[in-house]
Formats: C-alpha cells, structure tokens, sequence
C-alpha cells in the first residue's frame, strides 16, 4: 500500500502513479480494424485529479479501460507504479483491479436486486482494508438511503452509490468513466463534488473522462484526446469547485 | 451473508416460475429414480429374504407317478442339498356363491407338517392334521377373494372323487408369490387357489401311495447346476418326467423377474430423460440471465472479482434448482415410491415388504440433479469467463440476423409479417429452437412409450382370444376318454359344440437343441381352438407333420421341411419323428400342434381326448357349471372368457395409473419446455414486441408473434416425437420377450393422437400462461430500458 498525505498537495513529478509508453490498441483487424489508440505517452502523478477529454471515439474510455485493467493493449506498455499492466494476464489484471482500483461507470452498473449498502458491500467484502459501507455511503451524502435499491433511487443517487462503492476499498486509483454523462447538471455537480471531496480528502488517484469540457476547470490536469492520440497537456493554475460550473 | 449471496437469492426469488418449471422436471427424474431404484430394492429384496427364510427351490420337476425311493437318489447327487418330493394334482372346486367352477391346485405337504422347501406362512389357523382327513390350507389370495376362514368349508372333485375339504389355516408360500393358474394370464383369485394337504391325505386320492409327481430341489451353493438337472432328468426319465426346471421357468418367478426387469429400466430410461431436458432448460434459462447481467457480470469483474467467483455463483443459481428439484422429488418419489411398493406387496402376496429409506439412494438422486444442473450451466458459465469486463459494459450489439434461404426463395415475402418474424427468430436461436424441440419430442416419445402398452395388449387379446383360442371354456380330463366320453361332453346343458384335445409332454430335440413342451392334437378342421400362420391368418393344421409356434422354431433352429424330433414325456420312451410343416403365431406359450388323429396314431392310442374345448350358450351357463362341478372327469375347467373379462379389468385400473403416470410427466416435460423457451423469448425481444405495440399492434397480436414460434416448433417436435417414442416402445417390447410370453408390438394411430393431444394441450397451457404477460408488458418502461 502507498499512503498518500491527505491535504491534496500535488507531489513533485517523483513518482507518477500512472505511465504509458507508445501505447496502441487496434479492435478488429484487416479492412474492418479500428485504431483506438494510436501510440499514447503518459505519466500521471499520484494524488492529482486528471481530466480526459475528447469526444466520443476519441480513444478516451479504451485507454481509462487499459489503465484499469480491464482490457489489454495491442503493443506497447502501461505502468501503474511499478506493476506492469501490458504484462499480466487476466488474474494479474483481477488482483489489480481488486487491490488498487475503484471505477465509477457513466450508467452506474449497481446490482439491481442489492441495496446501496449491499452494493458497496460487494467490494468491502473482497478488499483487503475496507471502510465500513455505511462509511463510504455518508462520504457521499446517502447514509440516510443506505437500505433502499438502485430502482428506489434518483440517477444522481445512484453514482454516488457507485462512487460509494468505488471508494469504499480505499483504492489509490479512482477511474471514473463519463461519471455525470447521464446526469442533469445540478445532480451532476453533487457527483463531482463527492469526487473532488474523495480526492482531496484520501488523495486518491483520480482520472475522470468526459466529453463535457467545463468540467475540466476541476481538475490539477486535462489532456485533450482526439483520434487516439494526446493532443495537448494542460496543467490548470487554478482548480474551481464544481459548485462553481455549470452546463 | 456475503452481497453476491443475497443477490443469488433475490435472483432466484424474481425468477421463482421459471426457476419451479425447471424444478419440477428435475423433481420429476429425481422421483422417477427413488421410485425405479426404491421399489425395485424393495422388491427385489423382500424377495430374496422371502425365498431365503421360506427356502424357495432351485430345481421344479413334474413326473408321472414315481416311487418314493427315486427320492433318495435325488438327493444323494452331487449338488442337491435338499430334495423334496410332493404330490401336485389338480381339483375342480365348488365354491359357495361362485357358479363358476374353481380349480385348486392340490398339493402335498409332508404328515409331519411343514415342507422342507417352499415352506408356508400360516398367516391363520394351523396346517391340516393328517388324520382329520380333508383338512386343508389355503392360499391366502384366494381365501381373501372368498372371504375364507379357518373352519369353512368347500366341495372339491378330485381326480373323480367328490370330497368336503375343511379349510384349517391360510397360507402364503414363496413358489405363488404371483399365482396363476395352468392357461391363465392374470392371478384371478376367485377361481384359482392353491390347496395344501397331508400326503397321507391326499396318495390315495390320486393313486399316489409310496410315490410322487413333483420334485422340488434345493442346491448347494458350488452346484453345477447343468449336470445336477441332467442327472435328476435321468432318474425321473423311466417315470414320464418333464424335466427339471429352474427358477427361470417358475410361473410366479418368471412374472415376477419380468416385473423387476421393467421397473430396472424404468430406472434407466425415465431420470435420464427427465434430467436432460432439465439440464438443457437450465442452460437456456442461465444464458438468458448471463445475457441480462453482463453489465453487472463486467463490473464484478471490473471491481477485481475473479472468474471463478463469479462463475460460481451461476453455478450456485443452477444448483439452487436441482435443491429444490431434488426437495421436491426426493418428497414425492420416498412416498410414491412407498406407496408403489405396497402396491407390488399387494399385487405379489408378498408376506412383508422390507421398503428402506436408504440414504444413497437419495444420495444418487441429489447427485444426479446436481449434476444435470452444473451441466446445464456450463454453457453459460464459460459465457461469463469470457466476457471482457470493458466489452460487458458497453451495449452488446444488436442480434444479427441473416437472409436465410426461405429469403432467398422469396418464401418469406409470401407469409404473414408475424410469422416471418417467428421463423428469423428461429434462426438467430438455432440451438435453443433445436433443444426445445427435442424437449418436446421426448415428452411425445415418454407419452407414446408410456400409452402403447394397452394397444399391444389389445392386440395379444384380439389374436389370442378371438383368431386362435376362440372357445368358451376348455376342460380337462383326468384321465383321456375315447369317443363316448366326448358324446358325454357334447350332452352337457347349453354345450354348443366341442373339440377334442389331446396334449402330451414332449422333448423336442433338433441337433443339439432340446426344449420341452407339449405337443397338441387337435381335429384337422378345428374351429374354436385355431392356429394361425405369422401373418396371424387362420391356417388349417398340416394333415402330416407338425405345425410350431414361430419362437419354439426358432429356439430349436428349425424352418418349414426340417425334421425334428420328440420324445413323449410319459416314462414309455416312444420317440416321434416328425416334419416341421407350418409355422404358426403365438403370443403365449411355446406350442406344437398335430392333427389330433394322426398324434393318436403315433402315440399308438384309439381315439383320445384329455380335454376339450366347448362354445356353449350363455343362458344355460349355470347349469353348464353346475353339471362341470358334478361330472367327476372333470380335472380342471379354464374359462377363457371369463378370463379375459378379469384380465380386461386388472389392465384397466393397472393401464389407468400408469397413464395417468406418463401424462403427469410428459405434462411437466412440455410445460417446462414451453413456458421456459416463451419465458426467455419474452425477454429478449420484450422491446421488439413494445415497440410493435406502440406501432399500433394489439396485445392478442403480438402474442401472436410470441406462440407463432412455439407452435412451430412445437408442430415440428410432435411427429419427431412420434419416431423417438416408436423406438423406446420397440426397445421395450424387446426386452420383454419370453418363453412364457412374447408381447406383440403395436402403436394405432388413436396412442399417436392422443400423445400429440396431450402435448398440445400442455403448450398451450404454459402458453396461456406466458400471454398474461405479455398483456402486462409495460410500454414504456420496456423502452426506456437500455437493453
């Protein structure tokens, strides 16, 4: 385990958590493949909040899938810290994801037939250092609705749920995959503000894609993707809160 | 409990229907195995201890009159461990309130008492006292048939002489566990019983003193058996006898074997069935799920579950079915199949009945299910294993459907949309559509298998009783009668007309075959007592040569033109030789019939009779069986007509069960199948179907396009059915070939209809059930989801 301190300071460019080199992925093959990514160079530093953006085919969710383990690239390498993930097979890639790893999906993914505390339950369950449920829920406001289905709750509800859930192993990385995409804008900003809190309170990893730019200026980090490829890396000055955008 | 456990059984909850419609067909193959297995132990070793505490013989043979010093030769061969020899007679038995004649058979019981072998169960009373003189015990079905009581008495002849016999005690014995008279298909109890009496009671009844006519032999456990029957056949040779025979060829045993191989392959042909179609329904019902969580399998995934925890908990959802299934089964089948044990103890008079819950077998039941449900996930298991956690969670792509041939030819165009639709549909789900139709076409093979006994049966009846045995009654004679006799049997009241009949034991021989039996004269222009070729058209008898029961032919290797020889049974050595000149059919029995003239000739006799065969009008029947019971030539009286009708009612309450049986099952088979396959249908194109109601589509419309491919594959699965049902009814049929009795294979188109009947009307059923929801289909919520 790495700790992080908790005050959200950016840490010199040291160790980044992240690292990608020449990285592609190629879906299909012969007339019929498509270049997801087209060589991707990276290093994302631990603690900070990155904000992916580009628009739909961009190549933005492959790579977020390839540095949460959950698809494999066609060359070149991934590097979180010093675990290698172009080089593990599919229970290296499990052990990974279940030991550092939290994701938040644009349509949520809770278990309809679990309540929100059983849904959160369902990683506690297989993490090695847990929050209790209860914890990780009222972290995002819902402790009051901690008993109630995924179908008793507002879609805004249910990310932070799915933010509960994600949190709740205390992972040091949280993938965050269009987490507002099927949000209004108000209950939107509820969800940016329970991630901008995670990140800043536990200093947990953060990256988050999107195709909706205001959402950068929450950010420490944006890199711009289109056409499988970074086309610009833009550290912000200044991070605003969520409460403070809109769309 | 762990989350994925209670979403394991929050799963099982919503999908309680389907989850049940799998269970009961594994509760069904689960009952069909405690049934098959649990009442074939139980039978089978009931019937053990019986024969083993009751000493039931090895060896049977008949004889002329032999003299008692015979009997320690016997015994003193190699091999024989106890011999016995008995007295067996037959008697004509006048039973208070029967009109109809009785036949008992008489047998002797040593003065001492209990016999050495086939020892009695005296379940009332005490065994009849030597010197009471006409003391008897008898067997305990047919004093329940009549109500018998130590004390009452019954009139018999006896070999001529008329006796009052005084029922002392009740008896069951292990040589009728299955008591049936000489000719006779079904135990009719009323007029048939078993009478045992003192030898020194019974020898100067029948000429018998000093001697025996039935020997009865038990081995020692190394017997060679085949040298001991040879050696026994030597000594009873010089006395007419018959040759020994083993248990095999024991009436009761051979019934009974013949029972416990049917429930043994009831045991083997039924769970599979019902298991296999269970397991293929797991698999569809499984997929189906699968397909509906793949986001939630891929987040599992994604949130760093293993593969195998997840395919586990599939598993588990499989496994929680085959509980239930085997709850349900393991339920019905303990007490059914206690209940069909009883049944058996009543039917066979079975003293006790040893019926054990027997934990292993409960055990291979729960084994058998479990299994049937992993295999049945297995398919849907691996989906989940390969599922890539980024693939799971994007939508899958839309089913792809193909022009197919029927587009080609430009069929499609040509039928109504809704069925277009069923028969793409069709072909997108080639192996679901494939499974259910071999679902259903098992149910139709269970129901045609399970219903065409009765056709088989009707068969035997109609060539047994209405082309060749066609007479009213046949009677036997004591001792053979010449012409005057059978002038005496003509003047019996209301007798219409008469055969002669002489039947002689026989060995025939051809090479190095031998098989005995009898050989039967008859006249050459016989009408009531007939044979008939294999074509079952009557046939006259040869004028010279001898005309055998296709299966004795082909025991004894023989065809039309051979020669064959036979040697009567009768101690005088006289060997026929004779030409084999007609083939004939036989369902019962191993037959050889003469021209009764011509066997008259050779046997060197006049003309003789020892029974007859008679037509008489049934408004004198009484007085016929009055004048029967009063005429002391008489030995024994089989009424084939009387038979038949007792028959007729044994198979129908025995025809009803089973029917009722096979209906219920092959009922749950279909059901399961059908509400399954419309089940998952359902969910897979309820979009497809909303959006053709909100086009406009009516609800009875869209269900429509739902049961137009169940129909289908339905339709397609019934004539299916038909052949696999042809085949399992033919396998049965063969393997209850005997030499007792061969059963004719035949299904009539009736079995066929009613099998497609049944089938039909439960796919309507589960359809009916289906289409309530179909009506419930919410519009808009269906739509709104992201499929």
């Amino acid at each position: 385990m790495h700790p992080h301190p908790g005050n959200g300071t950016i840490h010199a460019m040291t160790d980044p958590d992240f690292r990608c080199e020449a990285l592609t992925k190629v879906y299909g093959s012969g007339e019929t493949a498509v270049h997801a990514l087209r060589g991707i160079d990276l290093e994302l530093p631990g603690g900070e909040m990155t904000v992916i953006l580009g628009h739909s085919g961009s190549g933005k969710s492959t790579l977020l899938n390839i540095l949460g383990g959950l698809d494999s690239a066609t060359s070149g390498r991934a590097f979180f810290r010093d675990h290698e993930l172009t080089a593990l097979n599919d229970s290296g890639l499990t052990r990974y994801r279940r030991d550092h790893v939290g994701f938040v999906f644009q349509f949520y993914n809770l278990v309809p037939s679990l309540t929100a505390r059983e849904n959160v339950a369902l990683v506690t369950e297989i993490a090695a250092h847990p929050m209790r449920p209860e914890e990780a829920l009222e972290r995002v406001g819902l402790g009051p609705r901690m008993d109630h289905f995924p179908s008793q709750l507002s879609g805004g509800e249910q990310q932070r749920v799915a933010i509960a859930r994600a949190i709740a192993k205390r992972p040091e990385v949280l993938l965050c995959d269009e987490p507002t995409g099927a949000l209004d804008s108000r209950t939107g900003v509820t969800v940016l503000e329970a991630l901008a809190a995670i990140n800043t309170e536990l200093g947990t990893t953060t990256v988050l894609i999107t195709h909706n730019a205001d959402i950068q200026r929450i950010a420490h980090r944006v890199l711009h993707m289109a056409d499988g490829r970074i086309v610009s890396t833009v550290v912000n000055a200044e991070r605003q809160l969520p409460s403070e955008i809109d769309w | 409990m762990r989350a994925l456990d209670k979403k394991l059984l929050r799963d099982f909850r919503r999908l309680w229907a389907q989850a049940l419609a799998i269970a009961l067909v594994m509760a069904a193959g689960v009952m069909t195995l405690l049934i098959g297995i649990g009442t074939y132990r139980a039978l089978s070793e009931t019937r053990t201890a019986y024969y083993q505490r009751y000493e039931f013989a090895d060896l049977f043979a008949r004889a002329g009159r032999t003299p008692n010093a015979v009997l320690g030769r016997v015994a003193a061969i190699d091999g024989v461990a106890t011999a016995e020899g008995r007295i067996e007679a037959a008697a004509v038995l006048d039973i208070p309130g029967l009109s109809a004649p009785a036949t008992g058979l008489v047998l002797s019981i040593p003065d001492a008492g209990e016999p050495l072998l086939n020892r009695l169960l005296l379940t009332q009373g005490r065994l009849p006292d030597p010197h009471a003189g006409g003391e008897v015990a008898v067997s305990g079905a047919f004093a329940e048939a009549h109500g018998f009581r130590p004390g009452d008495r019954i009139d018999a002849l006896m070999n001529g002489a008329r006796r009052v016999l005084t029922i002392t005690g009740i008896a069951l014995s292990p040589e009728f566990i299955y008591s049936v008279g000489a000719g006779e298909l079904m135990p009719d109890d009323k007029r048939f019983g078993i009478l045992w009496m003192a030898y020194s009671d019974v020898a100067p009844l029948y000429d018998m003193k000093g001697a025996f006519n039935s020997l009865t032999v038990k081995l020692t456990r190394n017997a060679d058996r085949a040298a001991v029957v040879d050696r026994i056949d030597r000594e009873l040779k010089p006395y007419g006898g018959r040759g020994a025979v083993g248990r095999d060829q024991q009436v009761s045993h051979a019934f009974l074997d013949a029972e416990l191989t049917q429930l043994r392959g009831m045991s083997w042909i039924l769970p599979p069935v019902f298991l296999g179609v269970a397991a293929f329904l797991v698999n569809i019902t499984l997929a189906r799920l699968v397909a509906l969580e793949r986001e939630q399998i891929g987040l599992l995934k994604a949130i760093g579950y293993r593969r195998a925890t997840i395919a586990w908990h599939y598993v588990q959802f499989a496994l929680l079915i085959a509980v239930v299934g085997t709850l349900i089964g393991s339920i019905a089948g303990g007490m059914l199949g206690r209940g069909m044990a009883a049944l058996y103890q009543e039917f066979f008079k079975f003293p006790f009945l040893y019926f054990r819950d027997s934990p292993d077998i409960f055990a291979i039941g729960a084994l058998a299910a479990g299994g049937a449900a992993v295999l049945g996930s297995l398919q849907a298991v691996s989906a989940t294993l390969r599922l890539s956690p980024a693939v799971a969670m994007a939508a899958p792509a839309p089913p792809r459907f193909r022009r197919s041939i029927l587009d080609a030819f430009g069929i499609l165009k040509r039928l109504p949309q809704g069925l277009t639709m069923a028969l793409r549909n069709m072909g997108r789900t080639r192996v679901r559509a494939t499974l259910t139709v071999v679902g259903i076409s098992l149910a139709t093979g269970l129901l045609v298998a399970g219903l065409f006994s009765e056709d088989s049966v009707d068969f035997m009846i109609d060539a047994t009783y209405f082309k060749t045995e066609r007479q009213q009654a046949s009677l036997g004679f004591a001792r053979p009668i010449g012409a005057s006799g059978l002038e005496s049997v003509k003047r019996l009241p209301g007798v219409l007309s008469v055969e002669p009949v002489r039947t002689v034991p026989v060995e025939f021989r051809h090479g190095t075959r031998t098989r005995r039996g009898a050989l039967t004269g008859k006249p050459l222009d016989a009408d009531l007592s007939r044979v008939v070729d294999t074509d079952l058209e009557p046939v006259a008898l040869p004028e010279a040569g001898v005309a055998l029961s296709d299966k004795l032919a082909q025991l004894l290797g023989v065809k039309v033109g051979d020669r064959l020889e036979a040697e009567i049974l009768d101690g005088r050595g006289v060997v026929l030789d004779l030409t084999v000149a007609q083939l004939v059919r036989q369902y019962i029995g191993l037959g050889a019939y003469m021209e009764i003239g011509a066997l008259n000739r050779l046997l060197g006799e006049g003309d003789n009779a020892n029974g007859a065969n008679l037509m008489f009008d049934t408004l004198s029947t009484d007085d016929l069986y009055a004048a029967v019971k009063a005429t002391p030539a008489v030995a024994g009286i089989t009424l084939q007509r009387e038979t038949l009708a007792m028959f007729r009612k044994t198979m129908a309450e025995n025809i009803g069960i089973s029917r009722g049986i096979y209906i219920l099952l092959a009922g749950i088979i279909v059901f399961g199948v059908v509400y399954n396959s419309m089940r998952i249908q359902l969910s897979e194109r309820a979009r497809e179907l909303a959006s053709l109601r909100v086009l406009g589509f009516t609800r009875s419309e869209v269900a429509r396009i739902l049961l137009a491919e169940v129909a289908i594959l339905t339709a397609l699965a019934i004539p299916i059915g038909w052949l696999v049902g042809y085949g399992i009814a033919l396998g049965v049929t063969e393997g209850m070939q005997s030499e007792l009795y061969r059963i004719p294979f035949r299904i009539e188109r009736p079995t066929y209809a009613l099998a497609a009947l049944i089938v039909l009307g439960a796919a309507l059923l589960s359809a009916i059930v289906v289409r309530r929801r179909v009506h419930r289909l919410d519009l808009i919520a269906v739509l709104k989801t992201r499929d």
